[in-house]
Formats: C-alpha cells, sequence, structure tokens
C-alpha cells in the first residue's frame, strides 16, 4: 500500500516530529517499501496462535517483581534539575501552553 | 598494574580515535585516579584493574550518555547503571565512552550524529553496529573488554565484524536498568572480548536479578568459566540448511561450513533443525522494534534533559522542533515507521500480527532445541561493508540483522566468535544461539573451537 505525503504528515504529527520539505518527500517511498516487505507476514495464517507478550522467558514471567510498599531514596530535586535546558526556581520551565 | 593497565589503555583510545573514532569520551584523569585507587586498595575483585570501554547508551556516573544523539549531547547522567554498579564493584575501571549508531539504531554505526566509526581492518568499512566503538576498542587491543547492547544484533553483528568474541545473553540475565531504552522486549546489554573465557568472566560479574529492572529473571548465575572443559562428547550442534542459502557471501559460507567441520571433529554431533518462520524475523523485527522506539523515545522532548530547540514560542512547537532538530534521519524514520505501526486502524494488521509471528519464531526454537544443545549460523551475511554503500538503502541495511534477530525476538542467547578472515583479509564470524540460559554451553562450544582454531590474526590499526 503506498504510504503518501498527507498520511507521511499525519504519522509526523502524532510523533511531534516537524519535518522538513526533504524528509516528507523521502520517507514516503522509505517507509512504503518498508511496509510492502512487512506485509510478507500475511502469507501466515496466524488466526489461532497467541500473540507473544514480549521477551520474557518462563523463569522472567515467574520471578517475583513485586516489592514492599516502602519509601526509598530518590536522586532529589537539585540532582533532577541538573541536566534541565531550562530550570527555574526548582521546576522545569516550558514555553507558554495555551 | 592496575594503573599501567589503564594508562595503556587510555594512551591507546587517544592515539587511535582520530583514525577510528571509536570513542566519544575519553576520562584519562578520572580513570587513571580509580586505577591508583585500587592498586592501593587492594581491590581483589574478579576485574581488579581492568580497564573498560562502555557504550554511549549506558549510564556511567561521571560520563556523558549521549546515546550517539544530538538530541542528549553531553547529557551527564545522575546515577550508574546496575551493570556499571556491578563492574566497578568487581574493580573494572571505566576509561571511556565509545561511539554508536544513534540511540543503538543500525547496522555500521553511520546513523551516530558524532561520525561513524572505522573498522581497524580496514579503514575505509563500516565497524558494523549499533555497538560498533566498542566492538572497534577491543578488536584494535585497546581494552581488553567492553559492554555493547544487542537489540537485533547490536553487540554480534560488529564483533563479527571487527573479528572479536561478542555476547548477547538470555533476556533477563542481565539488568537494562541505566541503559537508555530503544526496544524494551528486545533489548539485552552484551559484553565483548578477544577471547571467550574473558566474556564469561565479564558475564558472571554484570549478571542476576536487579529489582530495579524487573525482567531480570530470578535464575541463579553459574560460575561460567568452570563451563570451559573443552569437551564435546556427546554435544549435539544444529544446523539450519535453509539459512546458507540467498543473499550469504561465498565466504562467510564456506568458513562456516569449515567451522562446522572442525565441532565434527571435535566430537559433536551435527544434526539438522529447521527455523521455517525465521526469515520473517526482519519484517517482525521492524515492526515491534519501531513500535516500542516511538514509544520511548517520546520522552525525549525537550522539558527535562538534553537539548531544546530555541525560538519556539510555544510549547507543542518546542516539542516537535525539538525532535526534529535533536533526532538524525534513521531515528526518526523509525520513529515514523513505529508510530504509523501503532496507529489506529493498523494496530491489528501490524503489532498484533508481528506478535503472532513472534510466537511462531519462539516455538520455532523450542521445537529445534529438542533436537540439539545450540544452533550454529553465520553472524552476518558479508564481511564487513564499505562506508556509505548501504546509507540510502533502509531495507538493505536492515537486511544485515537477519542471523541475529531471531535471537531477541525469542529471548535466546548468542554468541559471535571469529573464525577466520576473508581473501580481502576481513573478518568473518560465526554464530552460536541457545536455549534460555543455556550461555555456559555456548561459552563450553565457543572456547573448544577457539582453542582447536585460535584467531591470531591482528588489524593493521592496534594499539599494540
Amino acid at each position: 500500500m503506498p504510504i503518501n505525503q498527507s498520511d507521511i504528515e499525519k504519522v509526523a504529527n502524532l510523533a511531534h516530529l516537524d519535518l522538513d520539505e526533504e524528509e516528507l518527500k523521502t520517507f514516503g517511498p522509505q517507509i512504503t517499501e518498508i511496509i510492502n516487505y512487512i506485509e510478507q507476514l500475511n502469507e501466515l495464517d496466524t488466526a489461532n496462535i497467541e500473540p507473544a507478550i514480549g521477551g520474557l522467558t518462563p523463569e522472567g514471567e515467574k520471578t517475583v517483581t513485586s516489592r514492599p510498599d516502602e519509601i526509598t531514596g530518590s536522586i532529589g530535586q537539585k540532582a533532577a534539575l541538573e541536566e534541565a535546558p531550562d530550570p527555574a526556581h526548582g521546576h522545569f520551565r516550558v514555553p507558554k501552553v495555551l | 598494574m592496575s594503573r599501567q593497565n589503564v594508562e595503556f589503555s587510555i594512551t591507546a583510545a587517544e592515539r587511535l580515535n582520530e583514525t577510528l573514532n571509536a570513542f566519544l569520551e575519553i576520562d584519562r584523569e578520572g580513570a587513571l585516579r580509580r586505577a591508583e585507587e585500587i592498586e592501593k586498595g587492594g581491590n581483589a575483585g574478579a576485574l581488579a584493574g581492568i580497564p573498560v570501554a562502555v557504550k554511549d547508551n549506558l549510564c556511567v556516573k561521571g560520563f556523558q550518555a549521549s546515546c550517539g544523539s544530538k538530541i542528549l549531547g553531553d547529557y551527564h547522567p545522575p546515577y550508574n547503571a546496575t551493570v556499571i554498579e556491578r563492574l566497578i564493584k568487581a574493580g573494572a575501571v571505566v576509561i571511556g565512552k565509545t561511539n554508536c549508531d544513534e540511540f543503538a539504531m543500525g547496522s555500521s554505526n553511520e546513523n551516530s550524529a558524532f561520525g561513524p566509526v572505522r573498522n581497524p581492518w580496514d579503514t575505509m568499512r563500516v565497524s558494523g553496529g549499533s555497538s560498533g566503538g566498542s566492538a572497534t576498542a577491543v578488536a584494535a587491543g585497546i581494552v581488553p573488554v567492553a559492554l555493547g547492547s544487542d537489540t537485533g544484533g547490536s553487540v554480534r553483528q560488529p564483533a563479527s565484524l571487527c573479528g572479536v568474541v561478542g555476547l548477547k545473553p538470555t533476556y533477563g540475565r542481565n539488568s537494562r536498568y541505566g541503559l537508555v531504552a530503544f526496544a524494551s522486549s528486545l533489548d539485552q546489554i552484551g559484553v565483548f572480548a578477544r577471547e571467550v573465557e574473558d566474556v564469561a568472566r565479564v558475564l558472571g560479574v554484570i549478571a542476576g536479578r536487579d529489582p530495579h529492572d524487573a525482567t531480570t529473571a530470578e535464575v541463579p548465575v553459574p560460575d561460567y568459566t568452570a563451563s570451559l572443559t573443552g569437551d564435546l562428547k556427546g554435544a549435539r550442534l544444529g544446523v539450519s540448511r535453509s539459512l546458507f542459502g540467498k543473499g550469504l557471501d561465498e565466504e562467510v559460507k564456506d568458513s562456516v561450513e569449515n567451522v562446522i567441520e572442525v565441532y565434527r571433529e571435535l566430537g559433536a554431533e551435527i544434526v539438522d533443525v529447521e527455523l521455517p518462520h525465521a526469515k520473517y524475523a526482519i519484517a517482525v523485527y521492524y515492526i515491534i522494534a519501531t513500535a516500542e522506539a516511538s514509544s520511548n523515545l517520546a520522552r525525549f522532548d525537550g522539558v527535562r534533559y538534553g537539548f531544546r530547540a530555541e525560538e519556539a514560542p510555544e510549547l507543542r512547537q518546542m516539542y516537535r522542533k525539538t525532535r526534529e532538530e535533536g533526532f538524525g534521519p534513521e531515528v526518526k524514520r523509525r520513529i515514523m515507521l513505529g508510530t504509523y505501526v501503532l496507529s489506529a486502524g493498523y494496530y491489528d494488521a501490524y503489532y498484533r500480527k508481528a506478535q503472532q509471528v513472534r510466537t511462531l519464531i519462539e516455538n520455532d526454537f523450542l521445537n529445534a532445541f529438542e533436537r540439539c544443545d545450540a544452533i550454529i549460523t553465520p553472524t552476518a551475511p558479508t564481511p564487513a561493508f564499505a562506508l556509505g554503500e548501504k546509507v540510502d538503502d533502509p531495507l538493505a541495511m536492515y537486511l544485515n540483522d537477519i542471523y541475529t534477530v531471531t535471537a531477541n525476538l525469542s529471548g535466546n542467547p548468542g554468541i559471535s566468535v571469529p573464525c577466520g578472515l576473508s581473501s580481502g583479509r576481513l573478518p568473518i564470524g560465526f554464530q552460536l544461539l541457545g536455549p534460555y540460559w543455556s550461555e555456559p554451553v555456548l561459552f563450553k562450544l565457543a572456547h573448544a573451537y577457539e582453542q582447536a582454531r585460535p584467531f591470531t590474526e591482528r588489524p593493521p590499526i592496534s594499539a599494540s
């Protein structure tokens, strides 16, 4: 199925990407080619196949991953803000929302 | 000794970096200080004083973690990844952070925002990827050990192209806490070294359950070096003939066929197995990996860390400009593809379908491992290709991972071992895949081959 420029624009919008003209032009054919390749999966009848949940081995699934609901240490406000592009008054500052 | 080893590594890293571009950051002063502390403090850990290079998508306190991306740039994480904590406790000294494809997305290292790594065997060729810097650092003799991450082959493929050993452990074997996530159901941290024994030793240090990563399994960590017995009596090695067909370079094919003969001579029984769904692995991978990546990379929005685009007066514009300017083309392409396959109306056709075929791939392995202890395949279809050769053809680049992605989809462990040079003097590697938690079997098999046919060649660009 060909993916046209308006599809690409729609997806870029969903992905929060402000693609330039060149990317809008090249991504369409490239993604179409990849999608065509991916569609070979349709050769397989998977009607009765359970989808994999992802990654975990049987032993991994059996491993208990819950922990007591207790407060533990954190890196703290100062360290958390240290790498922020625009911290202000103990917060992450962003441009206006509305 | 510690200080001497570390100084040698740092000097070599600095001297060769102009040629190889393997390191994005080298910490001379800090590493020497830590080496001295270890010497004075008498740390007798399993890796005391061993210099280590770490892929730049793993968090090491005091170092940057750029992930090869402009969007993280000089981001300095405030904590250590669990595997790093364990390495440091065992006495290892991190000397630097290695170059990689941006967010570990790529098979050639050409997707790094900081230029490609060059292969020490031929600097006009790729190192492989995405952990190309780590593979190169070990191949050039800069460090004895390096860490990388493997989501579709990103440890094993560059190991093969650079002529070193590279391991992707079983999913859940070690903690990804502090690894910048690409595709969470596929990512594993892997190990590079010249020899199998060193890989085994390092895995013994970093493996095991970690409450910070819920996918780590409660499975005991054995003494992996104890498995290096050289005794292959009764070992059954599976060969899937359909993997030796179209697209496989003749020299790579002959080389891996020779390895199979060596195993036969060493006493292993060779059995035919089938992996009927392996040919669908790349298609499945590029749905699941991109879908997960589009979600994982949503966090890079210019608010909490890293790069923020200037001159965006409104929040959504700031997000969009930051991501457009901060991410490179391959990362954007994968975010787009992942967003597309997850978007309304397509989820069942792509994502659900891919997860169903993933079940079939898992079952292929379960069936195959009823008949054998491990499966042997090539690691990569060709030796290292030329820089620039595949940059304009994403699909051709993706097909590099044809032999490695299956193990990420199913969660099985895999190891790449060098098995000679091509006529153009480029390394060739073979891969062993095993059942869940079979790292001791893989080490035993890989080590036995290594003892029988030691890979003693060294690249022209080398530290010593």
